[in-house]
């Protein structure tokens, strides 16, 4: 019979009506800024720089390697090389970045920045609430502001982050470990070039082949 | 005491008046009693929109607006603020005249509808003879202005819209009028005051005599609210707005305040054809049993008049938007038929003189086409798992 459908609706949606005000499980959605849901492990919003240590101007990972900055699609992101070398985690010098801007009102939060950086450097932040008065320097974020230590890091992706610790702490290792064995091959190396020094020999033994 | 809240508004007016001199007298009831008519309705308009917007998120299990105010219930006034500052764009190409009146052309007629309406015991601004007559012609005459704004803003869109919706009106408006001739024919009077009075409570019954207590009665009330659903282009009948098609139909190059009219005519349209619905077939102001008289009669009528505006709400948050052919179809193939199969059966009745007898009579022959008028509609067309022929799997 015509209208039983209705009727049908009508009751379905009278009962969600009800069941609104009784059953707060019903609730598809929270008072915002009051309540908020957890977020996804991988939920992302605009990308930040991780550094190592305390001090940012000493652990920034970023290399400054403009690949990021190449790679961009909308081309959000601006880097100037430093003119010197700072050491790296494995002691290693490297250059830095004197200036890395983000604008985040071009940024389209593809994540392609991350996928590309060889040095884990750069990583997406899932920090929501930017709204800003200054719609041009709020929202152009600087070296400074993008940067953020290790541990926000590890807090925000903990899976992502301890791979990209052991993997960092096992280069570090190795780094150390041929730093010592190269120390040691040179010392082996100086003795026995000293020893021929004296002997007269001019052809010395390459240090390398017993390292 | 019951007697002097019941004629509260009466006396006041008549005290006012009563300082006024002789000449001016008539007029200056009409202005202020139309003045309060307004201001009343239109303050429901506004706690309506806000009623309506918790109801559908509360239907979706959504909270609805909740921060201006007690429970969120001022906020048509931060609507009506935003919408008094906002700028008022005409589009270049638009009929600058035609374009602005539209909006004072659909909100006058439908202001105009108000006056015949009994909103309580002597609370009727005008009890014209021909009070229902003027009601549907005052209403009819919306349908130009939606067709002015369509028209004007040089926008296919809301031509597109205007089109639909003088296509709908004029389609729905016939059995919009022939389902209330039954009323008419009982009642042997076109004046809605009269009409409400030929509905209460006689002495010694207990139940009063409203209208959709009568088999014909109930079916011609149903087809009403129908049809005053399509007039109000409310859902399931918004195809003239239908936003993922054409955006916001006839009204989509208005804005700012001009919209708010347009917001505002549509609602008062739908609160004039709830109250007529009322006024109808719902005894207006009078109490549905005996021993209630004491209650105040405006009390009863707005009473209605929210329970009906409460279904308009609930029939949006359920129903989803017919397609023009559906509409059409339902209007000519159903409402039209249906509402000219009552006309014999009202005579029936008055003669039979109703009760159980009239029932027996008057009923079976209301729900068989009801049945098969509903079948020949649809029952050709079965919902069934759909089938695809090229796109397997």
């Amino acid at each position: 019979m015509l209208g039983i459908g209705i009727l049908k609706g009508l009751g379905e949606t009278g009962r969600n009506f009800i069941g609104s005000y009784f059953d707060p499980k019903r609730m598809v959605t929270v008072q915002y800024p009051e309540k908020r849901l957890p977020l996804k492990e991988n939920s992302r919003q605009f990308p930040f720089l991780v550094f190592d240590g305390d001090e940012a101007s000493i652990g920034l990972r970023c290399v400054a390697c403009q690949i990021c900055e190449k790679e961009c699609p909308p081309q959000c992101i601006y880097i100037e090389k430093s003119k010197d070398k700072k050491p790296d985690h494995v002691g290693k010098p490297q250059y830095y970045p004197a200036v890395f801007d983000i604008d985040t009102s071009v940024c389209m939060s593809c994540q392609i920045c991350v996928e590309v950086c060889p040095f884990d450097a750069i990583k997406m932040d899932n920090q929501y609430e930017l709204s800003t008065t200054d719609r041009f320097g709020g929202l152009l974020l600087n070296r400074d502001r993008l940067a953020k230590p290790n541990g926000y890091f590890q807090k925000l992706h903990p899976t992502d982050a301890a791979e990209i610790d052991l993997r960092r702490e096992e280069e570090r290792v190795k780094a150390v470990a041929k730093a010592k064995a190269d120390a040691e091959a040179k010392a082996a190396a100086a003795k026995p070039k000293a020893a021929t020094a004296t002997g007269g020999s001019t052809v010395p033994q390459a240090p390398t082949a017993s390292a | 005491m019951a007697p002097s809240i019941d004629q509260l508004f009466v006396n006041l007016l008549h005290w006012v008046v009563g300082f006024l001199p002789e000449m001016v007298r008539p007029w200056a009831s009409l202005v202020i009693s139309l003045g309060a008519i307004l201001g009343v309705f239109a303050l429901l308009f506004g706690l309506t929109t806000v009623c309506e917007r918790k109801a559908i998120a509360r239907m979706q299990n959504r909270l609805g607006p909740n921060r201006v105010g007690p429970f969120g219930f001022l906020q048509f006034v931060a609507d009506g603020i935003k919408s008094l500052t906002k700028e008022d764009v005409v589009p270049r190409t638009a009929d600058r005249v035609v374009h602005f009146l539209a909006p004072l052309a659909l909100l006058v007629p439908v202001v105009l509808t108000y006056l015949v309406l009994p909103i309580g015991r002597n609370m009727v601004v005008l009890d014209l003879d021909c009070g229902l007559l003027f009601f549907f012609a005052a209403g009819a005459s919306t349908e130009l202005a939606v067709f002015m704004a369509g028209w004007a803003s040089r926008n296919k869109y809301s031509l597109l819209g205007a089109m639909r919706a003088i296509a709908q009106m004029v389609s729905y408006e016939l059995p919009f009028i022939l389902s209330t001739i039954g009323v008419v024919m009982v009642a042997g009077t076109l004046s809605t005051v009269r009409i409400v009075e030929a509905q209460a409570v006689v002495e010694g019954d207990w139940l009063a005599r409203w209208n959709v207590f009568t088999p014909w009665g109930l079916v011609a009330f149903v087809l009403f609210v129908i049809a005053s659903f399509a007039e109000a282009n409310r859902s399931p009948f918004d195809l003239p707005e239908g936003e993922s098609e054409i955006v916001a139909g006839y009204f989509i190059e208005y804005s700012g305040f001009k919209f708010a009219l347009f917001f505002m005519a549509e609602y008062l349209g739908m609160f004039s054809s709830s109250a007529m619905a009322v006024t109808l077939f719902l005894g207006g102001w009078t109490a549905p049993v005996a021993g209630l008289g004491w209650v105040p009669s405006w009390m009863w009528f707005f009473a209605k008049l929210l329970t009906l505006m409460a279904l308009f709400i609930w029939v949006r948050g359920t129903t989803p938007r017919l397609r023009m052919d559906q509409l059409m179809d339902f209007a000519w193939k159903f409402m039209l038929p249906m509402a000219l199969i009552l006309l014999p059966v009202v005579v029936i009745w008055h003669r039979l003189g109703g009760g159980w007898m009239g029932w027996l009579v008057c009923a079976p022959p209301l729900a068989l086409a009801w049945v098969l008028l509903g079948k020949a509609l649809v029952g050709r067309r079965q919902i069934r798992p759909r089938t695809y022929r090229y796109a397997e799997g």
